[in-house]
């Protein structure tokens, strides 16, 4: 009896809690608790990092070095000196211009692609299907110097298409809306063909609308994605004017390493922190069942 | 149902030009549907490879022909400014296994990968399973482990330099607490470690996830059985959870793999490789090839050294991962 309730302290479930209440209480208790205790002691490891940075950003050189995590006055003016004294603003306009060009662009070329991938029956489809998803397994690294000679032939370095070309279609947002796309009922389709719906029409009126949800995710992981690429954006930007904000953060950085100047460098980290911590609060739904989905896909 | 549209007889029917003139009666109302429902399938197709054909032509322009390319440029002296780039064979091969540094970062990417991987399956089903074990504020929890995934790993980078450095806040604890300081990222034995755990803080979230998802899939039936049968919580652990969750610990084994091997982002950030090249990867040493003393050609071949790397773990992990549990 009492196995089969320790059963029910593990799932979660209260199967049969009859006999051996209290010790069985007492014992679940404890295990609680202990989990308890341990996810707060990984959670202060998760959180300090970042408490550190903005604290860090708020204080004045005479307090950089020291232990406390509140500053004794906000020194607000950090982020004003950051802004006035680097073109970090230039650089979230740059990074914000190109992840949405890249979001807008995935989106309706992978999820159509899905849609015609998952519902239609086509000479060559699994061909495509297969040399499509077989891009996913060559590593971005090998890619980059031939784009890199590519770009140099045709005047795209240390510019915004340069820096986008390589992420405008994805061969991850293809496999994941085809998934979503599978679920799309043909009926629905072929109704609309027979009430004289063009296939342009079923596409954007019927198809997208049905998967808004999954497109949204998408969206959302590109956006994040795009966000905070950094290799490419590092090799095909050159002059301070067209960084993307991990480069400018790297840039900018490095050059202020030796000044010591750690208050404006965690004052950088942070705003380019912060966007992304604000897109997570709004959409996190949608980016932890993106995840989950294609974790298990 | 489309299969059914397209397969109709109807289509054939119109197509046939010379018909028997026995069959002038189904002729004349022939050509009306079958007219339609060929336009209708010319027109699918056309919708279709009119689709396809853009994405195409991009995955064979940005993917398809720069392996290729990598592949030929990997074959030849290619020095950036130079005008004519000979083909020299294996030279830049052999010339890279005779390159001590970068032997260096294929040593210390197997350390990244053998450190690494473990940890942060580890670190990622742990949290997974404590998260499976309480009830109040679990999505709470949920969310703060997953931050660091989303954010940016250069910032992130700094930061973890900053609570590292010699008088940074990681040395300030220690003394408190009346231990010695660490040289942390400026030792050649420690930074590579340190290294690891910033990757390992900020993936912890995406592997917690897939397991979430993955424990959730496991039907409590089989833990009710096992405690029937006797088995204590480890055992239920051990002969219940592990082999169910097998593919999903397989799956993120490999998207580990795959991202340690590619370590680059925190090591160009946190050390830039040093001290004395102790941290350096095989990325880095490629970007370094690549883009700061421009020699493309054996930057290239390391390229094909990695592609080759990548692709034995993918295929042995896939081979791995096919074999089906049985439930």
């Amino acid at each position: 009896m009492s196995k089969t309730v320790s059963a029910g302290d593990v799932t979660g479930n209260s199967l049969g809690a009859a006999g051996t209440k209290g010790s069985v209480k007492r014992r679940s208790a404890a295990v609680s608790a202990i989990s308890y205790l341990l996810l707060t002691a990984g959670l202060a490891v998760m959180v300090f990092p970042f408490i550190w940075m903005i604290a860090t950003s708020l204080k004045t050189p005479q307090e950089m070095y020291s232990l406390s995590l509140i500053p004794q006055l906000p020194a607000w003016d950090n982020y004003k000196a950051l802004f006035t004294g680097s073109p970090f603003g230039t650089w979230i306009i740059n990074s914000f211009i190109v992840a949405v060009i890249a979001t807008a662009s995935v989106c309706l070329f992978d999820t159509m692609i899905g849609y015609i991938l998952a519902k239609f029956h086509f000479h060559g489809k699994k061909t495509i299907y297969l040399f499509i998803l077989s891009t996913l397994m060559v590593p971005t690294e090998m890619l980059i110097i031939p784009w890199f000679l590519y770009s140099s032939k045709l005047g795209w370095v240390d510019t915004y298409w340069g820096i986008l070309f390589p992420g405008l279609i994805t061969a991850f947002g293809i496999f994941l809306m085809r998934q979503f796309m599978e679920s799309v009922p043909s009926d629905l389709l072929d109704a609309a063909r027979i009430d004289g719906m063009s296939e342009w029409g079923i596409l954007f009126k019927i198809a997208f609308p049905l998967v808004r949800s999954a497109i949204a995710t998408l969206c959302i992981l590109t956006f994040l994605g795009s966000w905070n690429s950094f290799i490419w954006p590092l090799i095909i930007t050159q002059t301070e004017g067209r960084f993307t904000i991990p480069v400018g953060m790297a840039f900018f950085s490095s050059e202020a390493k030796d000044s010591s100047n750690w208050i404006q460098i965690m004052a950088g980290a942070t705003v380019s922190v912060l966007p992304l911590l604000l897109v997570f609060v709004v959409f996190q739904k949608q980016i932890i069942r993106g995840i989950a989905t294609t974790g298990l896909k | 149902m489309e299969r059914v549209i397209d397969s109709t007889p109807v289509e054939s029917g119109g197509r046939t030009e010379p018909t028997p003139k026995g069959s002038r009666q189904r002729q004349r109302r022939l050509p009306l549907i079958g007219g339609v429902r060929l336009g209708l399938r010319g027109k699918r197709y056309l919708f279709i490879y009119g689709c396809l054909l853009l994405p195409l032509l991009f995955f064979a322009a940005v993917r398809l022909l720069p392996i290729l390319y990598s592949f030929n440029v990997s074959f030849r002296e290619w020095a950036i400014l130079s005008p004519d780039k000979p083909f020299v064979g294996f030279a830049n091969f052999a010339s890279l296994f005779q390159d001590e540094v970068f032997l260096g970062s294929l040593r210390n990417t197997a350390v990244y990968v053998i450190v690494g991987v473990p940890g942060q399956i580890v670190a990622g089903l742990a949290v997974a399973l404590l998260l499976q074990r309480i009830t109040v504020l679990r999505t709470f929890f949920r969310t703060v482990y997953f931050i660091p995934y989303i954010t940016s790993v250069v910032a992130v980078s700094w930061v973890f330099r900053w609570i590292l450095m010699k008088n940074g806040v990681a040395n300030g604890i220690l003394l408190e607490l009346g231990l010695d300081p660490q040289p942390f990222l400026y030792s050649p034995s420690q930074s590579i470690f340190w290294i690891i755990a910033a990757m390992i803080w900020q993936s912890i979230g995406f592997q917690m996830l897939v397991f979430l998802a993955g424990l959730e899939n496991i039907p409590r039936l089989y833990y009710d059985a096992a405690s029937i049968d006797g088995a204590g919580s480890w055992s239920r652990f051990r002969h219940v959870t592990i082999p169910l969750l097998n593919p999903v610990i397989l799956f993120s084994v490999v998207i580990a793999s795959i991202g340690f091997l590619q370590s680059f982002t925190q090591v160009l950030n946190m050390t830039g490789g040093g001290p004395l090249n102790s941290t350096n990867s095989i990325v880095l040493y490629i970007y370094n090839t690549a883009f700061k003393s421009f020699e493309m050609g054996r930057a290239s071949a390391a390229t094909v050294i990695l592609f080759v790397i990548i692709l034995a773990f993918t295929v042995l992990q896939l081979k791995v991962l096919d074999r089906k549990v049985e439930y």
